[in-house]
């Protein structure tokens, strides 16, 4: 009866893994074996190899990604640490999530009027004597709303780390004479490192493939392979070379899991 | 368990509910339906809503309108059936697509005694040879749209784009053809090139023009300019009117030496029901009285001659919208390319926008 009762729950979830995950996988992966005309070949991949706008593009995506992920663990972190000392940290922690209730298109419109030429932070410059700057469609920008949509991403995980950390360590690390910079490096931080992992994952892996900010905030002065994918799918419907890139990306997450991973077991050992 | 099991009962009980009840108003539906009902397929926003009332009324069909936003998604749909669609209207190139694929049914011109006024410049083209499957709904070209306050002597021709005054002012479109012909038609070339050599070396020369760009832009061109983001862009006349209409500061000019015109077009789905009635609505739409008030509606070239009495006379003599003889000439329709050389089209493209 157990044995039959743990089927009926599991199944679902098997269901679907393989309709939701392991299918498109399959499919994807398939797909990048496949010409325009349908006919199994190594085309796509030998293409991508020897196409200098492809590496320099899948470049450009990890460059950017990494720049992502490295402005946002640097805000976050500091953030997380400090709602988790707060009294009361469950409205705090509401403020930091909220945003990510709004459609993302939606918040990359409004940073469209904010940068704008006629902009708020373009009048307030001029309203202080430094005068109007070009922001939309720099590469600064591009990174500056990519990390304020990613933040919350990166917030969460780090926050549920921290206050996972028993209490009467960080009072025994106080107690035995370490200094509170001492307990944050040695305790604190080492303890919280899942987190981080868990954070770095969740912002660098969507980073890699962003294409609708590229476009809108970048004004396509930033190439990601997530513009060429829309390409090949939408445009030339080579779906096929689309694939061959998808499966690159999947690589590089597979690398960012792995490396993460490690760290996280060295950080526990 | 007992609880789950309730709310999974539950919800097949609601989903059997629903399908039964879709099956019923489906099946009602079109128990009224074939002989009394047209289902028109169109873009969003593409007709004067007070015409079909008008229609209704006249003829006493019923019209079920629906609405798609991209050819693509269009042709996919009537393409893998279930729908009956009794009139749609695609872009030229997707006619030809849609002729090839056996999409859509050969027209019976008899049936269309209000074909005569139509423009006979604007039928017989190559993307429809004698208009066997088509009838022109609107066209319009592609050109330059500048701001009268941010730019002294306006550009009239395409070459005028890569003058060094321009610096990083220009907002240019996400589309391989449409910059890619640019460039083409700035070389002497036909913007259906097929040949990769000259291609490239239109890719080149584009390649020139990344110093003045100051972004590549789709729909989001529009927002940009009326908030007037950008000195210049690259659009259509269709985009241009829906921005000049927002800024008056807007000026659309359509390079005489050549562009892209473009025609949307009404075609009868081999999947419609009710072909009497599509006759009859095509008819209705190409009245000159019917064919004026769309076209102040929508804001785009009527491609109906006896419709330009009733229009404004200042928009029937802006050459931006109307042009003349002479830059007519030079106009050309894109033809749908091999798979093979859309791909180089698009591979060239991406290497552009990678440019710094």
């Amino acid at each position: 009866m157990s044995k039959n009762k743990h089927l009926v729950f599991t199944l679902p979830y098997i269901l679907w893994l393989a309709l939701f995950v392991t299918a498109p996988l399959v499919l994807i992966f398939y797909q990048s074996f496949l010409n325009i005309n349908g006919h199994l070949t190594w085309d796509n991949y030998r293409d991508y190899i020897h196409s200098a706008t492809y590496l320099q593009m899948t470049f450009n995506s990890v460059w950017y990604a990494l720049v992502i992920t490295v402005i946002t663990l640097v805000v976050a972190y500091p953030v997380a640490y400090v709602i988790a000392q707060l009294r009361s940290k469950d409205f705090w922690l509401a403020l930091i999530i909220l945003p990510t209730w709004i459609n993302l298109l939606l918040k990359t419109y409004a940073f469209i009027g904010l940068l704008g030429q006629h902009g708020s932070i373009n009048n307030f410059l001029r309203f202080i004597g430094v005068g109007s700057h070009q922001l939309l469609f720099t590469n600064a920008a591009f990174v500056w709303v990519a990390a304020y949509i990613e933040l919350p991403f990166m917030v969460l995980p780090i926050f549920n780390a921290i206050t996972a950390i028993p209490t009467s360590l960080i009072n025994a690390s106080l107690d035995l004479g370490a200094s509170r910079w001492q307990t944050l490096t040695k305790v604190i931080f080492p303890l919280s490192k899942s987190g981080v992992a868990a954070g770095i994952q969740a912002v660098f892996i969507p980073s890699l493939s962003l294409f609708m900010i590229t476009r809108l905030i970048g004004g396509n002065r930033v190439i990601t392979l997530g513009t060429a994918i829309e390409e090949h799918f939408l445009t030339t419907q080579n779906w096929g070379m689309g694939s061959t890139i998808g499966v690159v990306l999947v690589l590089a997450m597979l690398i960012v899991m792995v490396l993460t991973d490690d760290n996280n077991k060295k950080g526990g050992a | 368990m007992k609880k789950l099991l309730s709310a999974v009962i539950f919800l097949l009980a609601v989903i059997g509910g629903l399908t039964l009840w879709n099956r019923q108003l489906t099946t009602s539906r079109q128990a009224s339906s074939p002989t009394k009902t047209l289902v028109i397929y169109n873009w969003g926003d593409y007709i004067d809503p007070a015409l079909i009332t008008k229609f209704e009324k006249q003829t006493g069909y019923h019209v079920d309108y629906e609405t798609f936003d991209s050819n693509e998604a269009m042709l996919t749909k009537i393409q893998q059936g279930g729908t009956r669609y009794d009139l749609a209207v695609p872009s030229e190139y997707t006619v030809t697509r849609m002729a090839k694929a056996h999409l859509i049914r050969p027209l019976d011109h008899q049936q269309l005694p209000n074909l005569q006024n139509i423009d006979p410049r604007l039928l017989n083209q190559s993307f429809d040879p004698r208009n066997k499957y088509s009838v022109p709904y609107f066209w319009g070209t592609l050109g330059i749209i500048y701001n009268d306050r941010l730019v002294k002597n306006p550009p009239q021709h395409w070459n005028q784009l890569w003058e060094p005054r321009f610096h990083k002012q220009e907002m240019l479109l996400d589309s391989a053809r449409d910059m890619m012909g640019i460039a083409l038609i700035t070389q002497g070339h036909s913007v259906n090139t097929t040949d990769t050599a000259t291609l490239v070396a239109a890719e080149q020369k584009l390649t020139h023009l990344m110093p003045n760009t100051r972004a590549v832009v789709g729909d989001e061109m529009k927002l940009y300019l009326e908030r007037n983001e950008a000195a210049l862009g690259v659009t259509y006349s269709g985009d241009a009117a829906e921005m000049m209409a927002v800024n008056s500061h807007l000026h659309y000019v359509v390079p005489s030496e050549g562009s892209n015109i473009w025609y949307d077009n009404f075609v009868i789905p081999k999947t419609a029901k009710n072909t009497k009635a599509a006759y009859a609505f095509i008819n209705f739409m190409l009245e000159p009285k019917n064919a004026a008030q769309n076209a102040d509606y929508v804001g785009y070239a009527t491609p109906n001659r006896q419709a330009k009495k009733y229009l404004d006379p200042e928009i029937i003599n802006n050459k931006a919208f109307y042009p003349d003889e002479r830059t007519m000439e030079h106009l050309e329709v894109y033809k749908d390319l091999p798979r093979k050389v859309n791909q180089t089209y698009n591979d060239l493209f991406l290497k552009f926008k990678m440019t710094k």
